[in-house]
């Protein structure tokens, strides 16, 4: 038995198999063939095998995210059977005398170089494309892909505990979450990504535990404990016993709490407070129907664009909001706007990389710059909104100007939607996210010209206090009650109010019960 | 031979999806199918050929078809071209 200890980000108990994340990295030998054909053969198979997986790809694809995004999958099929390519790596394998992996790595090297030197942002993207399909191709030649179609963790049958160095907000937004038991990170911060995942997911999460935890532990058993931040692999019977206690005993907490699920949330000074869901995607609406929130504070419009290989169309947006705000059945659901950008990337946005993302071209600041973007997004909103009772809600503003441009071109989209004879909602509530210093020292105006207030606060928190919340470095000096963060939200709440205007908090705070007193 | 040209109309030029879409329907024929914009020409048989053009909002485009189906080639890719670009 190995014991590892870390930091924890969410105290509850899990056993379970390790699954170590894959980012994929390969060295490829070349070696001398003497029979030409042969390797050929070995090549040409291989395509064949590799077409028919992204085949079984895209018929699941279809299934779950529609044509438009399965589409990537046909485009790799062609490139696999694209004759460019078929005659680069066999010529390479008769002229050179080489190993088809070889042949596949080099011509890999020369499409994707093809691309990368294009002077259009999207085509050099596509360089990736052609490094995933020869990678595919690799894969099956080593025998590394056994059975499974795709080699990642998408494709494991049971849940697992999944193992990494640290996800970034891409990857984790590409989980099958309800396959995770819980989370074990090498590095990370209780501030990361992979930290507020596992705490909106409710499981188990132990980061910062360094070189210790190896990639060899892929497959193992393990038991993440997250109330004492210790990760045990191959546990004896012993601890193994001892944890299954530990683990019935929380799970009956759990059920003692669920039994106050569906009573009026009241403070203990008796004031009435509406406790509602963080929500990432379209699927986590089970969750927050079973845990009994009142309504989605926040739901992070983003996914679509991180999920999709380009830019989502309005109908698929339409579909989705209009599935959330179905689902919800006239409780409120708050959808914030794209918020991209900083740590949150997609290829097909070409953003350039930055000295300073948190302080950049994000959010808002896309959408108004770029606004056929922002207006395919309202139009789908103000589509839905006749389905439920959505909320728009708009991150990272910092001044009354931006709020004008927002209302221009609400009018502009609302215009056009008349004009075609599209029916939607024209009187839906808006409001901002209040998470920079500017906007909470400005709210007084602010509070004029919207509906709400949402306090975003772990974004109010790293801008206040100049703290950048993935640094774990930084973890000592991270104080989420800081005086000065509770002097901005009391003045965006003094300003909500004096203009009678509601105010909601979201972020790790909003979890604090300790912070729930002011 | 036959040919027409097009002027692109979508925001993004012939991308990833398109020019995929637009590989299945010239694979349809038997003509060879020629894509040629600016200097520059490609297979439109031929996936990195396409999209290797780079081809962008605006530009002009001429589809050439030379074989047995050349007529029926033209007619289903204009058509192509005007509901997908």
């Amino acid at each position: 038995m190995i014991t590892l200890h870390g930091k924890s980000v969410f105290g509850d108990i899990c056993i379970g198999g390790i699954s170590f994340y894959k980012r994929k990295e390969r060295i490829i030998k070349r070696y001398r063939i003497d029979d030409v054909d042969q390797e050929v053969k070995r090549f040409q198979d291989a395509k064949t095998k590799g077409i028919a997986q992204l085949q079984d790809l895209y018929a699941k694809a279809l299934h779950d995210v529609g044509e438009a995004n399965a589409a990537i999958f046909e485009i790799h099929q062609m490139m696999l059977d694209d004759l460019d390519y078929l005659e680069s790596v066999t010529n390479i394998i008769t002229s050179q005398l080489v190993n088809a992996e070889y042949a596949i790595g080099v011509t890999a090297d020369n499409f994707s170089a093809m691309f990368s030197a294009m002077d259009d942002a999207y085509m050099q993207g596509r360089a990736a494309d052609v490094k995933d399909v020869s990678e595919r191709l690799l894969t099956i030649l080593d025998g590394s892909d056994s059975d499974i179609a795709d080699s990642d963790q998408s494709n494991m049958a049971n849940p697992y505990i999944l193992a990494s160095d640290d996800l970034v907000p891409s990857e984790t937004v590409q989980l099958d979450k309800s396959k995770v038991l819980g989370f074990i990170m090498q590095k990370g911060s209780a501030n990361s990504h992979t930290s507020i995942l596992a705490r909106s997911m409710g499981i188990p999460a132990i980061v910062a535990l360094g070189d210790d935890l190896k990639s060899d532990f892929d497959g193992k058993l393990a038991i993440v404990d997250g109330f004492t931040g210790t990760v045990y692999i191959d546990p004896d019977e012993e601890t193994l016993r001892l944890m299954k206690q530990k683990q019935a005993e929380s799970n009956e907490r759990k059920q003692l709490l669920k039994q106050l699920k569906g009573k009026e949330s009241v403070t203990l000074d008796g004031r009435k407070v509406k406790i509602y869901a963080n929500i990432g995607n379209t699927s986590d609406v089970g969750t927050v129907l079973s845990n009994d929130a009142e309504g989605i504070g926040l739901f992070r419009s983003e996914f679509l664009y991180l999920e999709n290989n380009d830019f989502p169309t309005e109908e698929q947006q339409f579909l989705a909001y209009k599935q959330v705000a179905e689902n919800m059945a006239g409780r409120k659901v708050i959808i914030r706007t794209l918020d991209i950008g900083a740590d949150k990337q997609a290829d097909y946005f070409n953003l350039d990389k930055e000295e300073n993302p948190a302080l950049g071209y994000r959010a808002i600041r896309i959408c108004l710059t770029q606004p056929e973007i922002f207006k395919t997004q309202l139009r789908a909103l103000y589509r839905a909104a006749l389905y439920g009772n959505i909320s728009i809600m708009f991150p990272m503003i910092i001044s009354i100007e931006e709020i004008h441009q927002i209302k221009e071109i609400i009018k502009e989209v609302q215009n056009e939607l008349t004009m075609n004879g599209i029916p939607f909602k024209a009187d839906v509530e808006t409001g901002i996210m209040i998470e920079t210093p500017a906007s909470a020292l400005v709210s007084e105006d602010l509070a004029k010209e919207v509906d709400f207030f949402s306090v975003g606060t772990n974004d109010l928190t790293q801008y206040t206090l100049a703290i950048d919340r993935q640094n774990q470095k930084l973890d000592p000096f991270y104080q989420s009650h800081h005086k000065a963060i509770l002097k901005l939200i009391k003045m965006a709440a003094d300003s909500a109010h004096a203009e009678g205007k509601w105010i909601g908090i979201c972020g790790e705070l909003g979890a604090d019960t300790s912070g729930k007193r002011y | 031979m036959k040919k027409f040209t097009y002027v692109i109309n979508d925001e993004l030029g012939i991308h990833a999806r398109p020019a995929g879409l637009l590989v299945k329907e010239s694979a349809k024929f038997t003509s060879n199918i020629t894509l040629k914009s600016g200097d520059k020409s490609g297979d439109a048989k031929r996936i990195f050929g396409v999209m290797g053009m780079g081809i962008k909002k605006g530009n002009e485009v001429t589809v050439e078809a030379d074989g047995a189906d050349e007529d029926a080639a033209i007619a289903a890719l204009e058509e192509f071209f005007k509901n997908n670009l």
